[in-house]
């Protein structure tokens, strides 16, 4: 009786959330188990991995030479810290990936706006660009040790290449697809070109190139592992193949998480960006 | 007016071979007038020759054979995994709360990082060529279908729920087709991912027949003919597996059109 009770109070709570007008879902669409809506709950998965790893190294189930602990790998990663090694190969692969990014960013905005602005450079272009950005980023590596040998300019050319090619593509739909209502009130005021660049055509297309410069962010960071794979002086990836070579498999793992780490700070700083920009842009949008 | 747009719309994509003709024309002038070291760029015929010796002989083919087995062996591994469990995230609140942020911050993890453990722990082979494959389009699946399956309308819920469909039938009839747009747009983030993947496995673990060996073997030999040749194969490939991607969207979401 009481658990029908405690199922009726949440679906009552589930209909709240959802608005007082929504219907009620399918039976097996609905849920109610209170404790994994506290807050925390995002944090039980990783946990229970967490925990699930660590028992299974501690009773010896895979050999420490397959997974190390957890706590070995953090033990490690501070040491490296300590040393002050880590933070020379995350310099080296930070420098690499804000100077290719920003390229990338520079280049891509302006041919996609130019793109978006121009019919008959869509025509001539679009088509190519096309072709260019299904090549996998892999296929360049070659060209690139061939011009610049294996150097940190190598991984600055491969990331410019790959996050290009989001940055393009959004700022295109970006300036494309701007609600015609708004170019037909720009001529009713008679905007000059200018201004109808700098008050409508670009704060209508920002939120779409925000989000081009998101994708390509993450493509850069993609793509900086695979170029220090290849192998250049400094840098996580090269950080992770050599402590591979040296069967250091708590650094490799360690190296691992702090790259996936980093990218999620780094995406979630770029969506905090997206909502700033979408709160001041309004509902219009 | 209408005749004017047919002829026009004949003419149009035309427009589009004009740029690589004319930077296949810039390439030819410049080797021509010797600025450029023909070591890095090597004449256009010297590439055309190298990929016609390389199409008769039957080698791209081969390759390029072994490379699509492989990339679609990935491809149906992580799609599969991808949208079951964009399914059952996007279907339950309860999975959502849980493994969501798990998932987020796994899919930042670059699918490169991993190449060491992996072949660490899969070896260098085929299987690990495919585990790496499915890892790199497992995400953009899953993100794909799971807002697909969020955003399904309620109306289109209800309805299943006037009809007593259960859960198999909910899903198969109402949820799936509902969210067949967002999965196809998916599958064609997961397809480039997958044919990235492809190519990087065979650029990182040990060479075995695939398309990435016409520029690995140029790599190797400092021939830039044939790394050039290589990357106009995979760039090509690529395109024509996004085409495909399209036809089949065309085709499962023909439905939609008529609708309208």
């Amino acid at each position: 009786m009481s658990e029908l009770l405690q199922a009726t109070a949440a679906q009552g709570r589930d209909g709240l959330r959802a608005g007082s007008a929504a219907p009620r879902r399918p039976w097996f669409l609905r849920w109610s188990w209170s404790p994994l809506r506290s807050r925390g709950a995002p944090l039980l998965v990783p946990l229970a991995l967490l925990i699930l790893w660590q028992v299974a190294a501690a009773r010896g189930w895979l050999a420490e030479q397959i997974l190390p602990a957890p706590s070995l790998v953090l033990q490690s990663l501070a040491g490296l810290a300590a040393s002050g090694e880590l933070w020379e190969h995350a310099r080296g692969s930070l420098l690499r990936v804000g100077t290719g990014f920003g390229i990338a960013a520079v280049l891509g905005v302006s041919l996609g706006a130019l793109l978006g602005a121009s019919r008959r450079a869509e025509a001539y272009v679009l088509p190519t660009f096309e072709v260019y950005a299904q090549t996998p980023v892999i296929a360049w590596i070659p060209i690139g040790i061939l011009l610049f040998g294996i150097s940190g300019k190598l991984a600055v050319f491969l990331i410019c290449i790959a996050a290009l090619v989001p940055v393009v593509m959004n700022t295109f739909k970006g300036a494309r697809h701007i609600p015609p209502a708004y170019l037909e009130l720009a001529r009713v005021y008679g905007l000059s070109r200018w201004r109808l660049f700098s008050r409508v055509v670009a704060p209508a297309a920002l939120p779409s190139i925000v989000l081009g410069l998101r994708m390509g962010l993450s493509q850069a960071w993609l793509t900086l592992v695979a170029a220090e794979l290849v192998g250049i002086e400094r840098g996580l990836g090269v950080l992770i193949v050599e402590s591979r070579n040296l069967f250091q498999l708590d650094i490799v793992l360690g190296v691992i998480v702090l790259l996936g780490l980093a990218g999620f700070i780094l995406d979630k700083s770029f969506v905090m960006l997206e909502r700033r920009l979408a709160s001041w842009r309004g509902p219009a949008g | 007016m209408a005749t004017k747009q047919a002829t026009l719309g004949q003419w149009l994509p035309w427009r589009g071979l004009v740029l690589p003709l004319l930077l296949v024309a810039i390439w030819e002038l410049v080797v021509r007038a010797r600025i450029a070291n023909p070591v890095f760029l090597p004449p256009v015929s010297d590439v055309v020759r190298q990929g016609a010796r390389l199409v008769s002989s039957g080698e791209v083919w081969v390759g390029l054979r072994a490379s699509l087995a492989r990339d679609l062996a990935g491809l149906a591994i992580g799609g599969a995994l991808g949208i079951a469990a964009g399914v059952a995230l996007g279907v339950s609140r309860r999975a959502d709360r849980l493994f969501l942020p798990t998932v987020d911050a796994l899919k930042q993890i670059s699918p490169f990082a991993l190449i060491p453990l992996m072949s660490f722990w899969f070896g260098l082979r085929e299987p690990a060529k495919i585990a790496f494959i499915a890892i790199t389009c497992v995400f953009p699946m899953l993100v794909n279908t799971y807002e697909g399956v969020r955003n399904v309308e309620q109306k289109y819920l209800e309805v299943a729920r006037i009809y007593r469909y259960g859960p198999a039938r909910t899903l198969a009839l109402v949820i799936l087709p509902a969210a067949a747009p967002s999965i196809l747009r998916g599958l064609h983030v997961g397809v480039f991912f997958s044919w990235l993947g492809t190519v990087g496995s065979e650029y990182f673990f040990t060479a075995g027949p695939g398309a990435g060996n016409i520029i690995i073997d140029g790599r190797n030999a400092s021939r830039m003919d044939l790394v050039l040749f290589g990357v106009v194969v995979i760039g090509l490939t690529g395109y024509l597996l996004n085409v495909a991607v399209g036809l089949v969207e065309r085709r499962v979401l023909h439905w939609r059109t008529q609708e309208r």
